[in-house]
């Protein structure tokens, strides 16, 4: 039962990673008793599960999932909403309404319009159907203010960090409300728009360094240097 | 083409451009180039110069087209007006529609079509130059391209020709040697399954010179792959780097 890599090597798609009694995990698939990597990233292996973590994925959608998207179009009993992922998401009408909705009465474009954006759970998803979007719950619904950046989906659990330690820290270092869409979309909202830059700047940075150790305390680091120099620059 | 060449193989067994019967041309990669792309790659084989991007998995459209089983590959291989010596007409052409089908169908197994049922993938394969062997540069470079797009495969494919010149069996054949060679065959593989995914042959050949093509097309894409999973780890290697 070899295996053919060291931990946290660098393998391309097509890359021959065990062979025998091993359980092909994330982006790995199995033909002939052998276990291949599927997509370019870092293999990880717990026990005899090996995983491949992606460096260059897409998302697809998960039942329970928190994503931004943006109306692209407004329909007859609902919106079709762009969630930056294969498929487009529909948004029902009496969902968003909390009542029964009647065609009649109710103009939708005047709920939400075509380009408006909002932060939703994804109610249903499998391969048959395209996922269906819910904002029946608290924190969920249309966006009226803050900036939106994007990232590559697979960097969001880095961004959140280990038990949610990274964003936490962030919020807190600058006093912004973040909502992290898990199709890589992210919503910045802060009492000023420079609260909300730094944010912003921190984001990127772990984007660009998520596979680095340390990154917490560098981050912190960076904030605070940065609200030093605001301080200073006000006086 | 202004005078044609007396000898293709000179007598110390050396082609037109000085490389040995088995000899690749000089070999170019790049990934990740267009920002607006998906996945993009870029390949300089020889005198070809060829652009690739991708985009998706999305929606099909015209929605007609998405299939409720799999997802549906699209690819366009075009030539620039200013590829070939003499102004090539934009529109695509007999030759371009033939070759979009085959390079499709060459990279249609090596991709997972069946995880993402009823979206597409576009494949735009664009040459700026060519010289001979576009079919299987645009092949090695579309491969690298939907890798860096993060579409899941099988492995990543590599195209590469041999073909008969005068009265040898010879590798990489360029645009002389192939409208004035005996044979081309271009043959495009996956070395980690050994698999074979397209096999041409234009021209005449023996049962033998052909089987002889074949296994020497093949160690020429053994070659072009080391480099193309080179390139695809370079880009990401500066991550690998500060992590140690």
């Amino acid at each position: 039962m070899p295996i053919f890599f060291e931990k946290r090597q660098l393998v391309t798609p097509g890359e021959l990673l065990a062979e025998g009694d091993y359980i092909g995990g994330e982006n790995t698939y199995i033909e002939n008793g052998k276990i291949y990597a599927q997509r370019i990233g870092l293999v990880d292996s717990e026990n005899k599960k090996i995983d491949v973590v992606a460096l260059r994925a897409f998302y697809v959608p998960k039942v329970g999932d928190i994503v931004i998207g943006s109306v692209i179009e407004v329909g007859f009993n609902g919106w079709t909403v762009d969630i930056k992922c294969p498929y487009t998401a529909m948004l029902r009408a009496s969902d968003v309404l909390s009542r029964p909705f009647k065609p009649q009465n109710d103009e939708l474009s005047a709920v939400l319009n075509a380009g408006e954006l909002v932060v939703a759970k994804i109610a249903s998803y499998d391969r048959a159907h395209d996922p269906q979007l819910t904002v029946a719950e608290p924190g969920l619904g249309k966006i009226t203010r803050g900036q939106l950046m994007h990232v590559t989906p697979t960097k969001i659990p880095r961004i959140i960090g280990r038990k949610g330690s990274m964003i936490s820290m962030i919020k807190q270092e600058t006093n912004c409300q973040i909502i992290l869409g898990l199709n890589g979309v992210i919503l910045v909202t802060g009492k000023n728009p420079e609260d909300e830059e730094l944010a912003m700047t921190a984001i990127k940075k772990i984007e660009d360094e998520s596979h680095t150790s340390g990154l917490t305390d560098r981050v912190t680091r960076l904030l605070k240097e940065a609200k030093q120099k605001r301080e200073e620059d006000k006086k | 083409m202004s005078n044609k060449p007396e000898k293709l193989i000179d007598k110390k067994g050396l082609r037109l451009d000085g490389r040995k019967i088995d000899e690749l041309r000089p070999l170019k990669l790049e990934v990740g180039l267009l920002p607006n792309a998906d996945g993009s790659a870029y390949i300089e084989h020889g005198k070809n110069k060829i652009l690739v991007g991708v985009f998706g998995p999305r929606e099909m459209h015209p929605k007609h087209l998405s299939m409720n089983d799999r997802m549906v590959i699209r690819t366009r291989y075009h030539m620039a007006p200013f590829s070939v010596q003499e102004r090539k007409s934009p529109a695509p052409s007999r030759r371009e529609v033939e070759l979009s089908k085959v390079i499709r169908e060459s990279l249609e197994p090596s991709i997972f079509n069946d995880l993402y049922p009823r979206t597409g993938i576009d494949v735009f394969i664009e040459v700026l130059q060519a010289d001979g062997g576009t079919r299987c540069a645009s092949i090695t470079a579309a491969s690298l391209a939907i890798a860096d797009a993060g579409i899941p495969m099988r492995d990543l494919v590599v195209a590469c020709a041999a073909g008969k010149v005068e009265d040898q069996v010879v590798l990489d054949l360029m645009d002389e040697e192939d409208k004035l060679g005996v044979a081309d065959v271009p043959v495009a593989y996956m070395p980690n399954l050994n698999a074979i995914t397209l096999l041409q042959m234009d021209g005449i050949l023996s049962p033998e010179e052909l089987e002889k093509a074949v296994n020497l097309a093949m160690e020429g894409c053994k070659t072009i792959y080391a480099l193309q999973k080179e390139v695809l780890k370079n880009k990401y290697q500066t991550v690998k780097e500060v992590e140690e």
